[in-house]
């Protein structure tokens, strides 16, 4: 029994963080249809902005908990930078090109991010850890889990609830539902398609950077680390179904759940059980969980 | 000219002719005017910070020192025989396959005259049998796989470390010394050949020095994964007396960080193989109790003779941080080959010599180096044996910015390498024959 609950716990933890990882690139698929490869470099800019940012604040010796906010900021302000940089500096000269192509474009992209991350940070490593031994621990079927692992749990669950009201709720949220079934007809219906897309862009940005930042207080920010998340990220996110942020929630949440089971119960497979799931899932369903099947444009 | 003059002139020809000849054998091939050694380390990656960078910081200073001839007996003389050295540095970035291509360019391309390198053990194993077609010389300075001479016989490649056989034979030992009556062990290891060859031989070896020692849990977490939170608790719940890993760099610091808030160490004892790399990094948040191993004498396990202090103050001075055993490994290889050039121009009554007799001079060589003295033992002279050793984190000292180590102890090389001709995992199997420890 204790097992079982540690098992669902663990896997609880580990799902948010691969959805806090896995939004904004679910988001840009749904409404650019980009495949953003870029993701991994934001991601790694935000953790090394919220790990320099904490270390810097930690040696001002403020209110600790403004540790959580400085990793906050550090997110939004890296991720409105750089989304608006890559959109309308590059990105935005490859709407209604090959898929190809524009995969290439963030791909570079991504080079591009790595190169500067060295560039800014070194190659040495970051330590941010105040934030994740701050909150304490609390004890679970008698293991102790870092209070922080929850407040993953809340940024995950709230940065999901959050783009759900956003996208379902709210004005601007029913224009990007409007041009995600049909860009063309939106236009004609007076959509400024240019703000949507750049609005959009931005804020998958700014999701990726958040997954860096919260992501950095856990680890030690070396270079490279954006890398490893592309491939998670696109793991969750094709098991999800591409473009779906509900998908990307329950693709978390099943990988999570699996991946936890094998660590505790066949630690052997731990390294097969993404690709077994994202196996699994597609083979019942080509399009992931929650993919939609689109008739093709002529 | 009259035709006895004309005599007298074509003998001094001769004789001048048969002296210069002669002249020319006395004295020498020509000395070339440099040595010019390839290293390839990572410059890049995540090995870069950890390893990477820490060797070729030390290859960069020794190699400065060394042409300068600033360099404490017994390697006083500029250069290698005089000659200086100049390096080559190329990043070990981009899997084997480009290394290999590398290799390639810099033997046929930019001629060097041999090559320091590989930090990754599949760059290894990629590398070495095209160092033996090329029939360059190849001295392999940090690859921890034992499988390289184990497998085939090299006469161009060298290896001037010990490989991980003796960090996990000898935390075995270690931690059957501090802690006699440890019954459960658990691992959580890269999963790898690099983390699955670590933990084997540690398990087997624990099996075999005390057969009713219990493993709880075996994780196997993906290189790089960086999140540990699940293993964290598979090891928490297993409650072993001993938890043994090899990670290594980023993971390393990444797997410290998420364990020691929920306090891994408290019930069982953490034995870190390549722990010293994060003792200065991580100063006061390592806790007292943990086992830190260096990949043999070197770091903060290095002994106390004068090339060690020297080295060490060298680089301190330079790079503000000690070295970490990757430079060690890097200086092992460096002083292994100045060692080797200076004793075949000595066997050659100083005429410079060739690949074949660099090679027949390092094969079975003893030299000293930084770590202690070095003997090239097994793979038929080709592959070092060194000793390890192991201490346990006690306190933090606010001068070096580390925990200090205490019960350190060392154990010597015939206690934790298989004798020449056998293969490890035999050796193991076979409960370690002909072994001799203090």
């Amino acid at each position: 029994m204790d097992k079982l609950a540690v098992i669902a716990v663990d896997g609880l933890v580990f799902a948010s963080w691969l959805f806090l990882v896995s939004a904004g690139l679910s988001l840009i698929y749904g409404v650019l249809r980009i495949l953003n490869v870029a993701h991994g470099g934001l991601f790694a800019v935000g953790a090394y902005a919220g790990a320099s940012l904490v270390v810097a604040y930690s040696a001002a010796g403020l209110w600790p908990l403004g540790a959580l906010l400085a990793l906050l900021a550090a997110a939004v302000a890296s991720g409105l930078v750089l989304g608006l940089v890559v959109e309308r500096g590059v990105l935005r000269w490859t709407y209604g090109r090959e898929p190809v192509m524009q995969l290439l474009v963030t791909f570079s992209v991504f080079l591009i991010l790595e190169d500067l991350t060295k560039l800014l940070w070194g190659v040495s490593p970051y330590y941010a850890y105040q934030p994740y031994q701050l909150l304490g621990q609390a004890r679970v079927a008698g293991i102790d889990y870092p209070v922080y692992s929850f407040l993953l749990l809340v940024v995950a669950g709230g940065t999901g609830l959050g783009l759900w009201w956003f996208v379902r709720r709210t004005r601007f949220g029913r224009l990007v539902v409007a041009v995600i079934h049909d860009p063309e007809i939106s236009v004609a219906m007076g959509v400024n398609l240019a703000r949507v897309y750049v609005t959009t862009f931005t804020l998958g940005a700014v999701l990726a950077a958040l997954g860096g930042a919260f992501t950095a207080p856990m680890i030690s920010v070396v270079p490279g680390i954006g890398v490893e998340v592309i491939v998670l990220a696109f793991a969750v996110v094709v098991v999800g179904g591409l473009g779906s942020l509900e998908g990307a929630a329950v693709g978390a949440l099943l990988i999570g759940l699996v991946r936890a089971a094998a660590v505790h119960l066949v630690p052997v497979l731990e390294l097969f059980t993404i690709y077994l799931v994202m196996a699994a899932v597609l083979l019942v369903r080509p399009l992931g969980l929650f993919g939609r099947i689109e008739a093709r444009r002529i | 000219m009259g035709r006895g003059a004309r005599g007298w002139f074509w003998l001094a020809v001769a004789v001048v002719a048969a002296v210069a000849v002669a002249g020319r054998t006395w004295a020498g091939a020509p000395r070339p005017s440099e040595v010019k050694v390839g290293i390839v380390t990572f410059l890049s990656g995540a090995a870069a910070a950890p390893f990477g960078i820490p060797a070729r910081n030390a290859a960069e200073v020794l190699i400065e020192e060394l042409n300068a001839g600033r360099v404490p007996a017994p390697y006083s003389t500029r250069g290698v025989g005089g000659v200086p050295i100049r390096p080559v540095v190329i990043d070990e970035a981009g899997g084997a396959e480009k290394q290999v291509a590398e290799f390639r360019r810099l033997v046929l391309d930019e001629r060097v005259d041999l090559v320091i390198g590989y930090i990754s053990s599949a760059d290894c194993l990629a590398v070495a049998p095209v160092a033996e077609e090329l029939r360059a010389l190849l001295v392999l300075f940090d690859c921890g796989t034992h499988q390289i001479f184990e497998e085939r016989t090299y006469r161009y490649v060298f290896r001037t470390h010990g490989h991980q056989i003796l960090d996990n034979v000898g935390a075995a030992r270690y931690i059957l010394r501090i802690k006699p009556e440890v019954a459960t062990i658990a691992g959580i290891n890269q999963n790898y050949a690099w983390g699955q060859d670590s933990w084997n031989t540690f398990r087997d070896s624990m099996r075999r020095l005390k057969p009713d020692v219990r493993v709880l849990a075996e994780q196997f977490p993906r290189l790089f994964a960086g999140e540990y939170s699940a293993e964290l608790s598979a090891l928490l719940a297993a409650r072993p007396d001993v938890i043994h890993t090899s990670f290594w760099g980023g993971d390393l610091e990444s797997f410290l960080i998420q364990g020691l808030p929920r306090r891994i160490y408290e019930r069982s004892t953490l034995v870190l193989t390549t722990g010293d790399t994060v003792l200065p990094r991580l100063g006061q948040q390592i806790p007292p109790g943990v086992v830190i191993g260096a990949r043999g004498p070197h770091g903060a396990l290095a002994p106390n003779v004068p090339l060690n202090r020297w080295f060490r103050e060298v680089y301190t001075s330079r790079f503000n941080v000690r070295p970490v055993y990757p430079a060690y490994h890097m200086s092992q290889a460096i002083l292994g080959v100045k060692h080797a050039y200076e004793k075949a121009l000595a066997a050659n009554r100083g005429v410079w010599p060739t690949r074949e007799q660099v090679a027949a001079a390092l094969r079975g060589a003893t030299f000293e180096t930084p770590s202690g003295t070095i003997r090239m033992a097994l793979g038929n002279g080709h592959q070092a044996v060194e000793g390890v050793a192991f201490g346990i984190t006690s306190r933090y000292n606010s001068a070096t910015k580390e925990m200090e180590l205490t019960r350190v102890l060392s154990f010597p090389a015939e206690c934790v390498n298989p004798p020449e001709g056998m293969k490890s995992e035999e050796w193991i199997a076979r409960g370690f024959p002909g072994a001799k420890c203090p």
